[in-house]
């Protein structure tokens, strides 16, 4: 598939099947980029493994971190890579080893890797690429709008407020 | 929706806006409050750092003013935008986040006399100096590009002179330099010319114009293209690029990505330099955004009649409008403007000063004063007022020579705004 452009129904469609997410390269540093996300999916309802060799057996934001993908005790929907596109094949690799295998191969902004993305989607897994799940929720929600971002969402039908009103939902309960 | 992709119009009347999450309210409410309460303490500090969407202060972002910003920027096809207090005010926030003392920004000599003054005057106390390029011989643009060039800042349709820029030749400088471009669209709307999609990397607007259109509300905008790499070249754009200590070393390319201009704008420039725009005045503009392409359209309607008739006047020397077949730049206008000229427009009249002043004492239908993009016709002779500080040098340089007279034509009945003119000329 055309991994340029992704229309929202199809972002909407993983975001909402998806509930375990692995993100791999997770950071305890708040002010990194991967520390943000695993915030904000954890937030969201979403449950989340930390992966980070390094700080294996530790917690980020609350969760246990994981030294790879085959030491996470459940079944993992959607892996995050937010690693280089050259070491991002390599994690997609050990994903397809997963059994079962996950339902979605997620790379961040500037992480792309093509070839690596066929093989996944040749097993079945949908691939999104140089995209970041909290910015493509922050558009599905209507949370884009309020920093000024263009969502690309029209819609006459009220918006769904979520918990104590400090969250617009695509729907996801927290557990 | 369906599949289909919006149309301008639609998107002009749904764009950011749909019903309020909390009361259902079809219409934008008008969130007049200056601030935001927080759930708990963990979630201020989300705020805070940036790790969490939400409300804090309206000098930061307000929800009616959200609106707004998501509106324009699915206008002019961007990938977000930051509205200010007014145009000037956004300039300035978009140079801040640019520019450091000893910087350049190379400018097109053709730009509204408020942009000029503020280039070669106040930007100077901040150390950014501007080097001045012409639109009418598009290699100066080339050539006064150094190391230290920051950005090129032009009009799509210039003001007061109606001149149209040819973008896509400045955008193929400003990409081979790796520098962004930036262009101001307040006198053609993104009705008339999408400057993004000529290769501009930022678009600014007045949205006291023809946006707002009614001439009731002060505003400004920022989209960003999200079409530029501020890392590309390392040490080129810190405020993008590099850790900042203001928000515990986040670093705003890496974690906005295609937003990050816009977000640099809101939480570096708006935060510290205060230009907010009020929510009353942003629910104004909303509800004139509405109806842009309809107003847009007949402004260009009527000044096309107007200029028409002012060729054929034998008390006027000349009209500069490019929607007018002899016009030196009606070729660029068909390009880049195919649905018009837009509104505002120069002429000379052959009594010189005194036939200037003559005319704009004279009006009776007409608003002798200095502002454009209104429902209202608006006259000026700029050489009496807005560039008398200026030498007759000056004045001819600017395009405000003694004998010129500015329109912004409104859309009013077409036949009344000419027989006014008819008579405040005789």
């Amino acid at each position: 598939m055309n991994h340029d452009v992704y229309e929202p129904a199809y972002i909407r469609q993983i975001l909402e099947d998806v509930r375990t997410i692995a993100i791999v390269g997770a950071s305890s540093n708040e002010a990194r980029p991967s520390f943000f996300v695993t915030k904000y999916l954890v937030d969201k309802g979403y449950t989340v493994f930390p992966l980070n060799p390094g700080m294996a057996g530790k917690e980020i934001c609350g969760r246990k971190v994981y030294a790879s993908l085959g030491e996470v005790p459940e079944p993992i929907d959607m892996v995050d890579i937010f690693r280089n596109s050259e070491v991002a094949a390599s994690f997609v690799d050990q994903a397809l080893t997963l059994e079962p295998s996950p339902k979605v191969i997620w790379m961040q902004l500037t992480v792309r890797h093509d070839e690596a993305a066929a093989k996944a989607e040749a097993a079945g897994v949908r691939v999104v690429m140089n995209r970041c799940p909290k910015i493509e929720y922050g558009k599905l929600s209507g949370e884009w709008g309020w920093v000024g971002g263009n969502s690309g969402v029209i819609s006459s039908k009220k918006q769904s407020l979520h918990g104590s009103g400090k969250m617009q939902s695509l729907g996801i309960v927290k557990q | 929706m369906s599949d289909q992709k919006p149309g301008f119009d639609t998107l002009a009347i749904h764009a950011g806006a749909k019903p309020d999450p909390a009361t259902g309210a079809r219409a934008t409410p008008i969130y007049q409050t200056t601030s935001f309460v927080f759930d708990d303490a963990q979630h201020a500090a989300d705020l805070f750092a940036l790790r969490a969407f939400g409300n804090i202060y309206t000098r930061i972002m307000n929800p009616t003013q959200a609106v707004l910003e998501e509106k324009v920027a699915a206008l002019e096809g961007g990938t977000a935008a930051l509205a200010t207090a007014s145009g000037h005010s956004a300039q300035l926030i978009i140079c801040h986040s640019l520019m450091r003392p000893g910087d350049e920004i190379v400018c097109a000599r053709q730009l509204y006399g408020g942009s000029i003054n503020a280039f070669n005057h106040s930007f100077k106390s901040f150390g950014w100096n501007v080097v001045w390029a012409d639109i009418d011989d598009i290699s100066s643009f080339e050539k006064a590009i150094t190391p230290k060039t920051k950005a090129i800042f032009i009009e799509s349709i210039a003001n007061p002179g109606g001149r149209v820029t040819d973008m896509d030749a400045i955008a193929a400088i400003a990409k081979n330099a790796h520098v962004p471009l930036i262009v101001d669209n307040t006198l053609a709307s993104p009705y008339l010319c999408r400057p993004i999609e000529h290769g501009a990397n930022i678009v600014v607007e007045s949205l006291t114009k023809f946006l707002g259109g009614h001439g009731n509300s002060m505003g400004g905008i920022i989209v960003d293209g999200g079409n530029f790499d501020w890392g590309k070249n390392k040490g080129q754009f810190p405020m993008l690029t590099e850790p900042n200590v203001s928000y515990n070393g986040v670093t705003m390319y890496e974690t906005f990505g295609n937003i990050a201009f816009a977000i640099t704008c809101r939480v570096l420039g708006l935060r510290d330099l205060g230009p907010a725009i009020s929510p009353f005045n942003a629910f104004l503009i909303l509800t004139g955004m509405e109806t842009l392409s309809l107003r847009m359209q007949r402004h260009c309607d009527n000044a096309l009649k107007v200029a028409e008739w002012l060729s054929s006047d034998p008390r006027v020397s000349w009209v500069s409008y490019a929607a007018l077949p002899g016009d030196k730049d009606h070729d660029k206008q068909k390009k880049y403007a195919p649905k018009g000229a837009g509104a505002v427009f120069t002429f000379g009249l052959k009594g010189g000063y005194d036939a200037g002043v003559g005319t704009v004492s004279k009006v009776e239908l007409l608003s002798h004063l200095a502002n454009v993009g209104d429902t209202r016709s608006l006259i000026i002779h700029p050489a009496s007022t807005t560039h008398s500080q200026l030498t007759p040098e000056q004045l001819e340089m600017a395009g405000a020579g003694a004998d010129v007279v500015r329109l912004s034509v409104g859309i009013e009945d077409v036949a009344d705004i000419i027989a006014d003119l008819d008579q405040a000329m005789s």
